[in-house]
């Protein structure tokens, strides 16, 4: 899931200066789950905002909504007539969503109240941990299932490099060295020649807004049509 | 030793290996500055007592003069720099086009490294680039030198004919992997290698045995590190701050046991023992000293270890 970390009060405060009716628009996926940006984070930031700006004598209206997945059309549409009655959103889903508010209603000023911070896991209650860069070119069948791109801080494709430090990250004691994980993982499975050839440059993929349409699905002409209209 | 093929390359450090003498290398870190005194005057100590210098490229993560453009101050000074590039701060293309100013400029030596990560540096927040790693920027080298081409294929007008050096560290985590590695960076198109510092020579002599049976040392020139300890406190702070680096118990013993005002005279003995070994051992071509702000005594040291005068090319 995409794991998210709610921004400092302090920062979202001085993004909503000067507005007095706000939208909060919560997620109900990604964020939800880490504990970010749901139902619940909607309610909390804005008791927040709203006791912060009693204090200064600069009330503000904080309206909350959570919807599904702010990343989907169909699901956004239920904020339409809701939007109407606000001067500003302010999103509490990751980076896409917040972008895709702000596509759609694209008078209202839109602000993040959260950072989006990696695609995780979850560890446990409200422990999370990187495991992918969505580099688009997944090597993890080479390297026994440990991301070299996510977990090496060089993101080496040939490592490890001369820093692993008993067993550990060059960076710190609490990282593990992901080569040295890669290592043992291979060697334990048998399978160390997946690592003994170069490992050539990455065509990297990454470095242009990708789009993906599955096989058998095209982008609808008429709709794209519409939306640059 | 194997046949070698043709020289790769117009170094003198390939001449010297060539022709079987025992080389010594020197290394010289640039100034945080834009004084060209500074690296003159480190160059001077080592001019005529090493068969090439490497110059450090932002090491340990902290900006310092460019490694491509004190290599040329070192070249106008007569001596053979050895252009040490890391994968930290430039992407392929700066890469690809600072191999062939350098080339252009007289350099005929580049050293491959991924580099310290910029979290040890005075900028830690820095981007690290890693656009590709060593193994790859060792390839690329190679590629470019050997197949006159771009990595996109469009032909080189003139390819640069650098002699290609990586490292190695015997002393990391996991030991039975480094030897592979080493191999691996042969595979990509190392000429030669130079060692991380070495202190616990019996973790080395197993590397080098292991090195031998593999054949390696006939494919590539392994040259072992040596950095001779200033003092007890830095054999200390080298066994237990910097990664990757093993001092044994045995050498900071060796360095106290020298009493109080004689550590360093300790650590320089401790090294020339070690270069003595290293001329001996099978499959060691040569001897890197780095020997960290303190250039000035590579002349003593390298008198000692009885490596001057260093050979005469014609």
């Amino acid at each position: 899931m995409i794991v998210a970390k709610r921004k400092p009060i302090e920062e979202i405060k001085k993004m909503l200066k000067g507005y007095k009716k706000v939208l909060n628009v919560g997620c109900g996926t990604c964020v939800a789950v880490c504990l970010a940006g749901g139902e619940k984070e909607v309610e909390v930031l804005n008791a927040q905002l709203d006791m912060a700006r009693r204090l200064e004598e600069d009330p503000i209206e904080m309206g909350a909504f959570t919807c599904e997945r702010q990343c989907d059309r169909e699901y956004l549409g239920t904020l339409d007539e809701k939007v109407k009655q606000y001067e500003a959103i302010l999103s509490m889903a990751c980076g896409a969503g917040v972008q895709f508010i702000a596509e759609r209603y694209p008078d209202k000023p839109v602000f993040p109240a959260v950072d989006t911070t990696f695609i995780g896991v979850n560890q446990g209650v409200g422990w999370y941990e990187e495991r992918c860069r969505s580099c688009s070119s997944c090597v993890l069948g080479l390297t026994g299932g440990i991301c070299p791109v996510t977990m090496c801080a060089k993101g080496l494709f040939n490592g490890p490099c001369g820093g692993t430090n008993k067993g550990m990250c060059e960076v710190s004691k609490d990282q593990p060295c992901a080569w040295h994980m890669i290592y043992e993982r291979l060697k334990q499975q048998g399978r160390l020649d997946c690592i003994k050839e170069l490992q050539p440059m990455t065509e990297w993929q990454n470095q242009v807004p990708r789009t993906v349409i599955q096989p058998g699905y095209r982008k609808p002409e008429k709709e794209t049509e519409q939306q640059k209209a | 030793m194997a046949e070698r093929g043709e020289p790769k390359s117009g170094s003198r450090l390939e001449k010297i290996l060539r022709a079987g003498h025992f080389a010594f290398t020197g290394e010289l870190g640039p100034p945080r500055g834009a004084n060209a005194e500074a690296v003159k005057k480190k160059a001077a100590h080592l001019k005529g007592n090493v068969d090439s210098v490497n110059i450090t490229d932002n090491q340990t993560a902290v900006v310092r003069m460019a490694s491509w453009a004190a290599c040329i101050f070192l070249l106008q000074e007569g001596l053979e720099p050895n252009f040490q590039m890391v994968c930290r701060d430039r992407n392929r293309l700066a890469m690809q086009s600072d191999i062939l100013g350098a080339y252009a400029h007289g350099i005929r030596n580049i050293l491959c490294l991924s580099g310290d990560h910029p979290k040890f540096g005075d900028q830690p927040n820095a981007k690290g680039v890693f656009d590709i790693d060593s193994m790859q920027l060792i390839n690329l080298v190679k590629f470019m030198r050997d197949e006159k081409k771009f990595p996109s294929g469009t032909e080189l007008d003139e390819p640069p004919r650098m002699f290609i050096g990586a490292a190695s560290n015997p002393f990391a985590e996991p030991y039975e992997w480094r030897v592979q590695r080493l191999a691996k960076k042969i595979q990509a198109g190392a000429d030669f290698v130079q060692t991380q510092c070495i202190y616990n020579m019996d973790r080395f002599r197993e590397f080098m045995k292991k090195a031998v049976d593999m054949g390696l040392h006939e494919k590539c020139y392994i040259l072992a590190g040596v950095t001779p300890m200033k003092s007890v406190g830095m054999a200390q702070y080298m066994a237990k701050s910097v990664p990757g680096m093993d001092v044994p118990e045995s050498v900071i013993n060796r360095l106290r046991g020298a009493g109080k005002g004689k550590a360093s005279e300790e650590g320089i003995k401790f090294a020339i023992e070690q270069i003595q070994e290293f001329k001996e051992m099978e499959g060691v071509a040569g001897v890197h000293l780095m020997a960290i702000e303190w250039e000035h005594m590579v002349p003593e040291i390298a008198e000692r270890a009885g490596v001057l005068p260093r050979p005469e090319l014609s």
